[in-house]
Order: structure tokens, then sequence, then C-alpha cells
């Protein structure tokens, strides 16, 4: 035991100790822990899916979406925290964008905040590495001024692999369809990869740019939204020329944004199961007290924690730019999605009948993580990825 | 929170490493048993009381305790004496009782006069230190003990058997505890330091499952002990024994690096050597995806290990001081156990090759050591009831008993 104490010394040597998280991030994660519990993001979400005889509205989020407290969000500096101070940023690590995206997930905010995080990381990248660098940053200018975002990246088949596209571009017009884009009904503009003659590039698109088709998937989890996004003959901006060095310049950030909303979620599940356990009574006994509850509750944490410390190492290697930072974020990722499972199972079965209603919020973040499990790939996935760099 | 050292930290840091470098002392000729507790062998104790003592005198031990203790005064020096003799890949030191256990209990309970008598040879390894908690009848459910101690004057007469005692056939002193009260569970329990060389003590090997002897009985029959031999008050002793295994479950800042020399990760990083050498289906286990995935999964909670240490530090991020020192014990024990298992299942008909079969898979070593994790998800209180500890003390949960 003792041994594993010391260890992280050594093994992150390059990196700080404390994971570049210091007196700056600990008060923004406060600010933000206080902001969403003041927002009680929840009560919207009821309010539009209660007594409908179709809750999920066909996969449109009425109501849901908190437009107000998103203004503030982004005046709190939120979305711009993470963009380079070159295009007016604040430059911040993946560290701190990580500590904000865990609140996100404590409090199964609906937001575009954690999509529009990952294409700033996306956007980011480009501006450091590829000829199309300005362009990015006219961009990154866009999310500092208020804009959202989200990637369209995946294609048809649901393929994980950064090339998975299924839009091709010719002449700077993109023609196909990008399917799961997350957080459709919230964002501004797309970052879209494409195939121009085999070889991915990037493009930025606003969504309603001539030509942009969306419709809606009717999606199982109520605090997100997601839908397909069909271009015919779209005009849009390169943002990189190299687009697969770019993507996978940037996976391990998108990989930990969403580790951390999970392990913040899974962190709502287990103290509501616990809590819970310590009330409810049966055979005269709060059924905390019975060993078959207790401790697959303390497993629950168990998961939690292995999952938060993976996924702020993984951020922490990031910001290094450490050799390591690929296999630190697919660790990060495969910890939270197997998290993500394993707590929201126990919890819904420890809550017993009432963690199977519609009424309990058990439901919103069983359905929540889900979701997470499977963004960019669930654990099996993610140990295929990390097995290539052991 | 700081990961900074200061310019002493960082030069002691330096010493320690250059120590360690030019002083690592030659393999024994019989090897080492693979944990300190399986030490039985005088040949094996004078080989590691020596180097204890070497690494005392170059004070990578007892490096914050004060002189006055036998301890070398300095001040925030101790973590990075560890650290380095954890990096180091050295053997690991015999009196890991004495300095993981005893020490600590000494220092926060032990009157001036106990603490100078006995804490300097702790250090130095001179007196090997066993630990005299579990009884036949009282194992998870410790505080059923039932070993007496009754006052004869200033003294002490104790009469009962303890069970499981490593280093017992080597110990100087054993950390004891003896019912003084028959009519109260908890505070009815007296913490002693137990002679071992006194009168009535009789140690007798227990063999394990894996045919080696590393543990004891040890019987008590009418042994004496002078009342100045006892820690803290009369009873007492089970709030004392509870910040003795806090020590022992890793919360506490120790005196000197317990554990073994090996990295955490040399298990799982031979482990995926073995599965690139080995085949299966022609071709080598690690090119399938199944061997792979369950490979990966035990590299990756292994980092998880190491960075629940990293999150620890930080009191914004760590969930409480005790959340996660408390989940050491049970998760470093059960995936070290897995990865065990892994192995076996990895080696096939092979895994039923022990120690000494000409054929068997680095000696027989996945096998005994599979066997010996069995030590580590029952001793110290068993996983069950870490469990329980985690439910109760971090979460609230009501008391199972």
């Amino acid at each position: 035991m003792a041994q594993s104490q010391e260890h992280s010394q050594e093994h992150s040597q390059e990196q700080s100790k404390d994971f570049g998280f210091g007196e700056e991030q600990a008060l923004l994660k406060d600010q933000a822990r206080k902001f969403i519990e003041d927002k009680q993001p929840l009560l919207a979400l009821r309010a539009a899916t209660k007594g409908t005889e179709d809750p999920y509205h066909g996969g449109e989020r009425p109501g849901s979406f908190d437009v107000a407290a998103w203004h503030e969000m982004v005046a709190l500096g939120w979305t711009a925290l993470a963009v380079p101070e070159a295009a007016g940023g604040l430059g911040m690590s993946l560290v701190t964008a990580v500590a904000v995206a865990e609140e996100i997930g404590r409090g199964a905010m609906p937001t575009p905040l954690t999509s529009t995080l990952q294409s700033t990381f996306v956007l980011r990248q480009a501006s450091e590495q590829d000829a199309k660098s300005q362009q990015a940053i006219e961009w990154l200018k866009k999310i500092v001024e208020g804009s959202s975002a989200s990637l369209a990246i995946q294609g048809a088949s649901g393929s994980l692999e950064v090339d998975a596209t299924d839009i091709t571009v010719k002449n700077n017009k993109l023609n196909g369809v990008a399917y799961y884009v997350q957080d459709i009904q919230k964002v501004d503009f797309l970052v879209v990869s494409a195939k121009e003659a085999g070889h991915l590039k990037l493009f930025c698109v606003e969504l309603n740019a001539e030509g942009v088709d969306v419709s809606y998937d009717r999606i199982v989890d109520l605090t997100r939204d997601q839908g397909r996004v069909s271009f015919s003959d779209v005009t849009a901006t390169c943002i990189a020329e190299s687009g697969e060095d770019v993507l996978n310049g940037a996976l391990p950030a998108l990989l930990t944004l969403v580790s951390a909303d999970i392990s913040g979620g899974c962190e709502w599940l287990l103290q509501t199961t616990a809590a819970y356990a310590k009330v409810r009574t049966q055979f005269d006994r709060p059924i905390g007290f019975f060993q078959a509850v207790k401790h697959p509750i303390v497993n629950m944490m168990i998961a939690v924690d292995e999952s938060r410390s993976l996924t702020y190492a993984a951020a922490a290697a990031y910001d290094a730019d450490s050799d390591t930072c690929h296999r630190a974020a697919h660790f990060a990722k495969s910890n939270a999605s197997d998290s993500a499972e394993f707590c929201a199972n126990r919890a819904t079965q420890l809550h017993g009948g009432i963690g199977f209603t519609w009424e309990h919020d058990v439901q919103i973040y069983h359905k929540r993580v889900m979701h997470s499990q499977q963004l960019f790939g669930d654990g099996y996935w993610q140990r295929q990825m990390a097995a290539n760099y052991l | 929170m700081t990961g900074q050292e200061t310019a002493e930290q960082k030069e002691f840091r330096q010493q320690c490493r250059a120590w360690l470098q030019e002083n690592r002392p030659p393999p024994t000729a019989m090897p080492l048993p693979q944990a300190a507790y399986e030490v039985t062998t005088q040949a094996h104790r004078n080989y590691l009381v020596d180097w204890q003592a070497k690494c005392f005198e170059a004070e990578l031990i007892a490096t914050d305790v004060s002189r006055d203790y036998g301890g070398h005064g300095h001040d925030g020096l101790q973590q990075i004496a560890s650290s380095e003799v954890r990096r180091a890949n050295v053997p690991y030191f015999i009196n890991w009782i004495g300095l993981g256990m005893a020490a600590p209990t000494l220092l926060i309970h032990g009157t001036e006069a106990q603490k100078k008598t006995y804490l300097p040879t702790i250090f130095t390894g001179e007196d090997i230190w066993c630990q005299g908690f579990s009884e036949p009848g009282a194992g998870s459910d410790l505080v059923n003990l039932q070993t007496s101690a009754v006052r004869d004057g200033d003294n002490w007469v104790i009469n009962g058997s303890k069970v499981w005692t490593s280093l017992g056939q080597l110990a100087k002193y054993m950390l004891l505890l003896a019912r003084t009260d028959k009519n109260d569970k908890y505070n009815g329990i007296t913490y002693f330091i137990g002679p071992m060389e006194h009168e009535g003590v009789t140690v007798k090997p227990i063999h394990k499952m894996t045919g080696e002897a590393g543990f004891n009985e040890v019987f008590l029959d009418n042994v004496v002990i002078a009342d100045h031999m006892r820690i803290d008050e009369v009873g007492l002793g089970w709030k004392v024994a509870m910040s003795t295994l806090t020590s022992e479950r890793g919360a506490a800042q120790g005196v000197g690096a317990v554990a073994s020399s090996n990295s955490p990760f040399a298990a799982i990083e031979s482990l995926i050597e073995l599965a690139k050498r080995k085949t299966r289906n022609g071709k080598p286990m690690w090119d399938d995806s199944l061997w792979r995935d369950k490979l990966v999964k035990l590299y990756e909670r292994t980092e998880a290990a190491a960075q629940n240490a990293r999150r620890t530090r930080i009191n914004a991020l760590n969930g409480g001081a005790m959340r996660i020192p408390l989940q050491g014990k049970v998760t470093g024990t059960e995936l070290g156990q897995e990865l065990h298992q892994l192995a076996l299942s990895m080696l096939g008909m092979e895994s039923s090759l022990y120690i000494g079969d000409p054929n068997a898979e680095n000696d027989g070593s996945w096998l005994l050591g599979y066997m010996n994790t069995y030590t580590g998800t029952i001793s110290g209180g068993s996983s069950e009831i870490q469990r329980n500890i985690l439910g109760e003390r971090v979460l609230g949960l009501p008391k199972s008993k």
C-alpha cells in the first residue's frame, strides 16, 4: 500500500505533483458548483417533461436549456477559459476546464459548455500546429464572443477512428452527413471533419449557413440533445489542412473532458445512493446497515475515485505535453466509462422500486452517464487504443 | 498545496539517491522471501538487520524523528527518504512492524521513558517487533479478544494466545493487546509492550498453504510484564490500537519506508511481457484482444492507485482527508490478487507447476505470489472489514455489527 503512495512522484516527474490544480482552479470549481446548484438545472427539465404524452418530445428539448444561465456562464469566462490568449481568451489549462466539466456532470446540466470546450481544444490544436492557424484563431474569437460549438466528426457507422467521417469536400464545398452531433439544438457553429481525396481536413461552419440541414435524434438522455447534420454544397472555412494530426493531438482533451463529466455524475450517484441508504428503512434498520447494500456503495466510491484521479492525471499529462498523454486519456475514459456503467447500475438497483421510476432523479443521471459512457468510445475501445502505447 | 521542493529537500534527495546507488547490498545466497513478513531464517535476519542499520545511519529511517528518541532531527525530509528507498529497488526493511506500527504508536501514546528506551533500536533494526492483536477467536472481530492481563502489584500477568504473528520467531517485542476488564468490550482492553524473551512465551510456527512457514502462534502462559511497559492508560487499548491500525493501513505519516522495493508497476509490466512472449493459436497472447483488454485494465487500475495517491494531497480534490487513504489497503490487495489470477490463466497448464519444477515459468513465482495475495486480502482487517470501515467512516452509513 505504502509503496503506491510515493510512486506517482517518480512516474510523473516531468509533471506537477498537484496536477496543476492550484488556488485558481479550486476557486473556479467552487464557483461552478455553487452556480449550478443555484440554477437547479433539473427543475426546468422536469417541468418540460411533466404530464406529457411523449416526455421526449420527439427528440426536441423544449425549455430544458437555460439560455439566461448560458449567457451568465459566458460572462463568467467559462467558455473562454481554454481559448489561447492570441484569440482573446484566458489560455488556461485542460485541468482548469476539467474542473468545470466535472461540476457540469455533477449537476447533470443541459448546456453546450462541454461541446464548446471540446471544439475549443480542437481549434486550439489547429492554431498551434496547422498551416491554417490564422483561420482557427478567427473561430476561437467567436467562442470568446459567446458562440457555442460542437464537433461533427462521426460517420453513419458510428466508428470511432478520428478519420471516420462520411463528409467529402471539393473546392471548399462540404457534402454528406455528420452523425451523433452533440448539443445540436444549442450550438452556433460546428467543427466538421471532411475528406478531400482521402485526406482529412477540418472546417468550421455556422449552423445557419446555407445548405446545412439538421434533424434531431430521439435520444434517451434527457440532459443532452443530439442530431445528424446534412451538408449540401456548404461553403466552409478550412481550419486545419492536416485534420488527422490535429484531431489526434486534441483527442486526449476530448476524452478527458467527458471523463470529468462522468466523474461528476458518478459522484452524485454515489452520494445520493449513500444518503438514501441512511434513511430508507427495511427489516427495522436503515438499509445501509446491511453489508449487501453497504459494500456495493463502497465499490461505487472506489470506482469514482479511480476515475477522478485518472481524469486529473490525464489532464495534467496533456497540459505538460507529455509523451504519455494519449495513454493517460485512454485510461481515464476507459475507467470512467466502466464507472458510469457500474455506478448507474448500482444506484438504480440499490434505490429499489423508486430508482426505476420517472419521478426520481436517479434515472436522469443514469441515462446521462450511460450516454457519456459511449461518447468517443467505451472502456473496451479505450483499452484497445491504450494498448498501442504499452 | 504546492509541488515545489525546497533547496534543502532537493539536495537531500540527491544525497539519498547517490547513497542508495553506491550501497546497494549484494544478493543473498538463498533468495529473500517475497515479503518481509515471511522472513524466517537467521541468515536472512542478519543480512536484513545489517541492511536496515546501514540505511538508518544514512538517515533514510527516522529522518524527521527527534534526536532525543534516536532519530535524525530533520523536518520535512522523511517523505523524500522513503520515496528514494522505494525507487531504488533495494531489499525491504525487516523491522516493518516496528517502523510502520510500533514507532508511530509510541510517538503518539508512549511515555518519555518508553520513547527513549524503545525507539532507537526499532530504527536500527536491532530489536525486531511483531504484532499481537489477532487471536483464534478474534480476527476481523478484533474487539472480541480474550487474552487477559491481571494486575499484580507493579506487574501484569498475561495469559492467552495470539495467532498469525509474523516475525514472531525473530522478535524481541510484541505490540500486545490484552483484556483488563471482561465486562467492558471496548474500554476493557489495554495496550502493552510484550517482551518475547520472557518466561512463559512459546512461539510455534504455522505453515501456510504455500508450504512456507511465515507466521506463528504465540502462547502466553503466566507471562509477567512490568507496568512501565503499558502504553497509555488502562482501558484505552482499543483507541490506541485504532491509531496503530491507521498506521498499518497507510494513512499516517511514517518514520521509514516500510514496503517492498518493487515499483507497483513491476508485476503488470512483467505480465504484459509474458503476454508478448507466450503464444496461443499461433500468435502472441498480447495480439489477442481478449487478453489485451484484461491486461490494459489492470495496468489502468495500477495507474489509478498511483494517481489516487497524487490526488490525496490536494484538499480541494480528495473528498476528505481519509477517503482515499482508507481505500489503499482493499484496492491494492484485491488488484494484486486479480493480477495473479490472470497470470495463472495466461499460463494455462503451466500454472500447475510449482517452485522447484524445472519447467515452471519464473520458478513458480506467479503461483506462489497468487497464494500469498490472500495474506493481503485477509490480514490487517479483511477486505470485508475494510468495506465496512469505508462505508461507515467515509460515507456515514450505519454501523454493521
